[in-house]
């Protein structure tokens, strides 16, 4: 059993380490962000996990286009509601910040309005899925959606936003990612940052989980009926 | 049971530390130079957060517990 779980022991180790280091850790002093560039420990690994769980999501809808199952499409529209409500809380911590950093919660920044598409593509996704009474078309349409919904978000969050200004780290002529600025972080950050990532993804992945044996448990209920 | 115990026995073991922490603290409060005291307060925050991650992962670990008895009855 706990051979089994050990992710989820991991998962736990690495969100205490991100929670109590994420505070104690010295952190540079960058422009006007003061303490809240501990943000990078908590709004940033929403986004990295959002990523890790829409691409989980992506792999179960092309399993289950080649190898159509109730359980593929289980897997993936639970990896991909996990996927959504990341980006949703990686969107309003993300506003939060903004205030006092931009000034305001919403500036219209190309970064936000971009991950907005992104996630209301998304909307889209289950919006059309419980459009669909049959069980079949359901599965196979929507994990076609999924397919080009994922697509989506390699030029939303990844290539516009490069190619524009942006008050967020990594715009036009700025090096680095979209995601952060390597040249504000030091290495301390950097050793809090990645169990961030992790712990939350792995978190990401022990709810997906849980909702998906759920739904497995209902299949199985109506199959039986 | 004993599963989840094995999923919260490190979780708990680190929790412990913090009101070990807290105590050193208003051991020395009376100077107002204690760690929770430093950095305006921060650290008041920081313990708050980590008894908040405690709530949830507690509750998420409970959860699994009860799927995992569903699932045994519906086997």
């Amino acid at each position: 059993m706990i051979l089994k779980s050990w992710w989820k022991i991991l998962a736990v180790i690495l969100l205490t380490i991100t929670f109590i280091g994420g505070f104690l850790i010295k952190v540079p002093r960058v422009g006007n962000l003061y303490e809240t560039i501990r943000n990078l420990f908590f709004h940033v690994p929403m986004w990295f996990g959002m990523m890790a769980l829409l691409a989980v999501s992506l792999i179960y809808s092309i399993i289950y286009l080649s190898k159509p199952s109730a359980k593929n499409d289980i897997y993936s529209v639970e990896y991909a509601k996990t996927g959504t409500l990341f980006g949703v809380l990686g969107l309003i911590t993300g506003a939060i910040w903004a205030r006092y950093t931009w000034g305001e919660f919403w500036s219209n920044d190309p970064k936000q309005l971009l991950a907005a598409v992104a996630l209301l593509i998304y909307a889209a996704y289950f919006i059309l899925r419980n459009s669909i009474p049959d069980i079949d078309k359901r599965a196979k349409i929507s994990a076609v959606y999924n397919v080009f919904a994922c697509a989506m978000l390699i030029p939303t969050l990844w290539i516009i936003p490069r190619m524009v200004e942006s008050l967020h780290p990594g715009g036009q002529g700025v090096e680095g990612n979209p995601g952060l600025n390597s040249k504000d972080r030091d290495p301390a950050m950097g050793m809090i940052f990645l169990p961030a990532v992790i712990g939350w993804t792995l978190l990401g992945i022990w709810i997906t989980t849980l909702k998906i044996r759920l739904a497995l448990i209902k299949e199985k209920k109506l199959a039986n009926e | 049971m004993s599963k989840l115990k094995k999923i919260l026995l490190p979780f708990f073991s680190i929790l412990f530390t913090i009101p070990s922490m807290a105590q050193t603290v208003a051991a020395d409060s009376g100077d107002n130079h204690g760690f929770m005291q430093s950095n305006d307060k921060i650290y008041v925050v920081m313990v708050i957060v980590t008894t908040i991650l405690a709530g949830l992962i507690f509750y998420v670990a409970r959860l699994d517990k009860k799927i995992s008895k569903l699932e045994k009855e519906s086997n």
